[in-house]
């Protein structure tokens, strides 16, 4: 599933493997668990991942900011959901 | 107004400094750190021609006297042209002994010119010969709180491309941007070791609460004099000291990349004064409405402009730490 592998990539990438630590709900930047280069990482794994192009205008805490808002994120680019 | 009314409102002049009460604290605190605690004869500053090293210059000299103090002027073929002009103008002015030294030649044999340019043509492969760059971060927004940054080139005619950065290339163009401030703070450690002094560090409070230097660069020193000063404050106190008003009148500028760039620009997305006011608000929890009447921003921008100050200071909270050792 398109959320397990973003969580596996946080996870293993900023939580040293500590999944217990993230709920898939909370905000990766007010739990400090990402800065903005960790934001970049993410963004440049789904990419790479999902083959799609993030725009600019596409960086929002809307769709970033948690494990669940970026699966849904990804989801939507790639037409899965409705 | 109520009392507690009135401790939840913000002025600019709350920024307001004594600068002839705070002058003379922070020139004994100077002796103090320099003389007996650190044990050194002198100081020397890296001067840059902006208002935090010519400050700090000016506090040693009135701590120390002139002869104590020797300020260095590094600047590498990048730098912008005013950069030299007016660190020489800081020496002249202080009357202090100032050491030329010019980075271009060590940044070379550290091939950082080199493998700017290689790491700069994978992202944009039309940078040449005569072209200038920096990085350019975002503005925070209502739905953004982190920021992304842009590679900017423009040729010598002016032509610009903009192209946003993968962390990955935005980590090696950073690494390699800090040779110049671990160069520079190795030269001063130099010179502290030559004559035995200690270094003062420049940094000021905003930069060392978010973090905004480079560790073991411009974030080292054995003493720092102004790191508890709004950006503000300091300006205030460059014109008590008396420095050139070349200096107290100029912006500052953060004069890491060939392109002119605010440091406002790079790091905080704000004047500085703006900065300063949402910081204060922060750090003493005032409203954002009260920050937000005295600066002309909305309340939802401080607020948001709070939480990304608190989020900056706890991520980048391992460039202020000091080594970690286990329990012996």
């Amino acid at each position: 599933m398109i959320r397990d592998e973003i969580k596996k990539f946080i996870v293993e990438k900023f939580l040293f493997n500590c999944a217990d630590q993230l709920d898939d709900e909370a905000s990766l930047l007010e739990t400090n668990t990402v800065d903005s280069v960790g934001i970049l990482e993410i963004v440049g794994f789904i990419e790479n991942r999902f083959n799609l192009k993030v725009e600019d205008e596409e960086l929002t805490a809307e769709n970033l900011d948690s494990i669940n808002k970026i699966a849904r994120f990804v989801e939507k680019k790639l037409g899965l959901q409705g | 107004m109520t009392a507690k009314e009135h401790m939840n409102e913000f002025s600019y002049d709350s920024l307001k400094l004594d600068c002839e009460k705070e002058t003379a604290r922070l020139t004994a605190f100077i002796s103090e750190a320099v003389g007996r605690r650190l044990r050194r004869q002198g100081a020397v500053v890296g001067i840059s021609g902006g208002i935090d090293s010519s400050v700090t210059a000016a506090l040693c000299v009135r701590a120390l006297g002139a002869e104590k103090v020797i300020g260095l002027l590094m600047p590498e073929r990048d730098s912008h042209p005013d950069t030299l002009k007016l660190s020489r103008l800081v020496g002249e002015s202080l009357g202090i002994k100032t050491f030329y030294r010019d980075l271009t030649p060590i940044l070379t044999g550290l091939g950082f010119y080199q493998d700017m340019t290689a790491c700069i043509r994978e992202v944009i492969p039309e940078f040449g010969e005569g072209w200038r760059w920096k990085i350019s971060a975002s503005e925070i927004s209502e739905d953004r709180v982190f920021t992304f940054f842009w590679l900017v080139v423009q040729s010598p005619p002016g032509e610009i491309i903009k192209k946003r950065l993968l962390a990955e290339k935005l980590l090696h163009l950073i690494a390699l941007s800090n040779f110049k401030q671990r160069t520079r703070k190795m030269l001063e450690y130099h010179y502290a070791d030559r004559f035995n002094y200690a270094v003062a560090g420049t940094s000021n409070l905003p930069e060392s609460d978010q973090g905004f230097f480079v560790k073991l660069g411009d974030g080292a020193g054995d003493f720092k004099p102004i790191a508890h000063l709004y950006k503000s404050q300091i300006y205030q106190l460059g014109q008590y000291l008396g420095l050139p008003e070349a200096i107290t009148g100029r912006q500052p500028t953060a004069d890491i990349h060939p392109l002119s760039q605010g440091q406002d620009e790079f790091f905080y997305g704000l004047p500085y004064e703006q900065m300063d006011a949402c910081l204060y608000g922060e750090k003493n929890s005032l409203p954002p409405e009260a920050v937000a009447r005295a600066t002309g921003l909305s309340p939802e921008r401080v607020s948001l402009i709070y939480k990304q100050l608190a989020h900056r200071r706890a991520v980048n909270e391992y460039l202020s730490l000091l080594p970690l050792y286990p329990e012996p």
